[in-house]
């Protein structure tokens, strides 16, 4: 091997050095000035969003006769209330409420004449019916005995 | 299947792409788990909160404490309740923050930037109780529609801030003004951006009140954001939705504010006594101003167990929307007979007034520990739940804590 075959080899190798080491660099700075322009990385939180969906949840999954994702009862009408009733609000507001018939039909009109609900057809009768008889109104009388007590010892 | 197969493949290494690392048995993870990483936010994080906070309802976030976490004379951020109509605003510029006043009855609309409030105007520190209008809300038969609150939407931290009242001088109100309506920068939950979540206010007389303030701090630092940075209006005594947050426009109206939540059954009980359960005409709903007489045993947590002859010493807060608390009891017998307690004059007007008392039992058992408070105008708390109300506002029932003395 000549002298001159060796220089040849090393500057090919500075030169693959060089390449490597600026391509890298433009690398890191294209993401900068990405970051600059787009500083919550939107693109790739929204892909972070639509992978979450697709990939980590089942979003019908029933375990224990609870739909997972909601929270709410398994039973007939729980999808037309999973498609309607939690668009805008969380489930856990739906659950916590307890109301007879008369009193949803009102809370529906009331969500359709200010919170931008939509006409709910033949589903309306459906979702009353699910949650009047899956979260019925508990009796609570004037004023219901302290329950849920955790005893402890009280230390001075 | 094959695809499903495909889509899981390809969105594990995905997924690793995004945590920055690969799942080593993510072959093995649950189809339908979500890695921690990727996990919704955890609202203790996310607010700085105490472990033992409750969260009723995270879309909107609305999140209370049990009467133990407000022990504390001042409510600190860890344990204040969080309630929100509609997303909470993200992103804000303080430095590009504008109010703006206007309105029917403003004599020249004005729009001042943070800085100038700050240095234009004197300012004034006040302790302030503010209680949701819902608080209790959940005790009420038949059940009232909303946030099922129990007892820990209630706070008094200390806010910072200039007075309404100079900023309206500064501006200039015409004689026919009525009400202050705010605006604010947080979003409908709906993502409709022509609606607002919540838009309440003040009659004209509570605007110019000493204490009524538009506030930059709260326990002397900024308000933090859930609780309305970085500037919030606060009304104290009243429904602590009254205190608008996030605010960047106040109307000054010639008539009552009609914005989201002022009108229909929103923050409004029946005018007259009604029956549990009966149904009330949106004409027959007054609007809900000063907040009821209460108060809370912060002190034990509910469930103590002490030895017999051990004295217990119990303490809590009591507040009286507009008024004053004049006088403090207890009773371990189930209302049959009071004692009084010891109660502080509050550090200014609005503010909770804290009770305390030494208690001995006269033998072992069990034994509930009721407290009841009285206004300046003579009334008190009730033992059962005050006048029902479709939307279930204003309990304030006696709170209780069970005890039990044993050998």
């Amino acid at each position: 091997m000549s002298e001159q075959d060796e220089l040849r080899k090393l500057v090919r190798a500075v030169s693959r050095l060089t390449l490597g080491v600026a391509f890298g660099a433009s690398l890191v700075i294209a993401m900068l000035i990405y970051y600059i322009v787009d500083p919550s990385v939107s693109a790739v939180t929204q892909l972070i969003q639509e992978k979450e969906t697709v990939v980590t949840e089942n979003p019908d999954l029933i375990e224990n006769g609870v739909h997972v994702r909601t929270g709410l009862i398994e039973a007939e009408g729980l999808m037309s209330v999973v498609n309607n009733c939690t668009n805008c609000h969380s489930a856990k507001l739906v659950i916590q409420n307890r109301m007879n018939t008369e009193r949803w039909k009102s809370t529906i009109q009331w969500m359709q004449r200010t919170q931008n609900l939509w006409d709910l057809g033949d589903q309306e009768e459906v979702i009353i019916n699910y949650l009047v008889k899956n979260y019925p109104p508990p009796k609570k009388g004037r004023r219901q005995a302290l329950s849920d007590i955790q005893w402890y010892k009280l230390e001075d | 299947m094959k695809r499903r197969a495909f889509v899981k493949k390809t969105a594990l290494s995905s997924l690793a792409g995004l945590i920055g690392a690969p799942i080593v048995f993510g072959k093995k993870m649950p189809a339908n788990y979500r890695p921690v990483t990727l996990q919704e936010p955890d609202p203790y994080q996310l607010f700085d909160l105490n472990q033992e906070m409750v969260v009723l309802n995270n879309r909107p976030w609305n999140i209370e404490a049990k009467a133990h976490l407000l022990d504390e004379d001042i409510t600190s951020a860890e344990h204040m309740f969080i309630r929100n109509n509609g997303v909470i605003p993200k992103d804000i510029d303080v430095k590009s923050w504008t109010l703006t006043i206007d309105g029917e009855s403003v004599q020249q609309e004005k729009t001042y930037s943070l800085a100038e409030l700050k240095s234009k105007f004197q300012q004034y520190t006040y302790q302030v109780t503010l209680e949701c209008g819902g608080n209790g809300r959940s005790e009420f038969d038949p059940p009232a529609k909303g946030n099922q609150w129990t007892v820990g939407a209630v706070s008094c931290a200390q806010w910072t801030g200039v007075r309404l009242r100079d900023l309206l001088e500064d501006v200039g109100v015409k004689s026919d003004a009525v009400y202050i309506g705010y605006h604010a920068i947080d979003t409908h939950l709906s993502g409709d951006p022509a609606k607002e979540p919540i838009s309440r206010g003040v009659p004209m007389e509570k605007a110019l009140q000493d204490e009524t303030l538009l506030a930059f701090q709260m326990n002397g630092e900024d308000i933090p954001l859930a609780h309305g940075y970085p500037l919030r209006l606060i009304a104290g005594g009243w429904p602590a939705s009254a205190s608008g947050k996030w605010v960047n426009r106040l109307s000054i109206r010639d008539r009552v504010h009609d914005g989201a939540k002022m009108t229909g059954t929103s923050y409004r009980i029946p005018c007259k006594p009604v029956a549990p359960g009966e149904k009330v005409e949106d004409k027959d709903m007054c609007i809900i101003e000063s907040m009821p007489v209460k108060s809370l045993i912060t002190y034990p947590k509910s469930g103590a167990i002490i030895e017999s002859g051990e004295k217990l010493n119990i303490r809590g807060h009591a507040w009286a929307g507009e008024l004053e608390v004049s006088r403090m009891e207890y009773s371990i017998d189930f209302g049959a007979s009071w004692n009084q307690a010891n109660l502080d004059q509050p550090v200014n007007r609005l503010a909770w007034q804290h009770f305390s008392a030494s208690i001995e039992f006269p033998e072992n058992g069990y034994y509930e520990i009721w407290a009841k408070a009285t206004d300046s105008n003579g009334n008190s708390q009730p033992m059962v739940l005050p006048g029902w109300n479709p939307k279930g506002y204003l309990n304030n029932a006696c709170h209780r804590i069970a005890i039990k003395v044993e050998s």
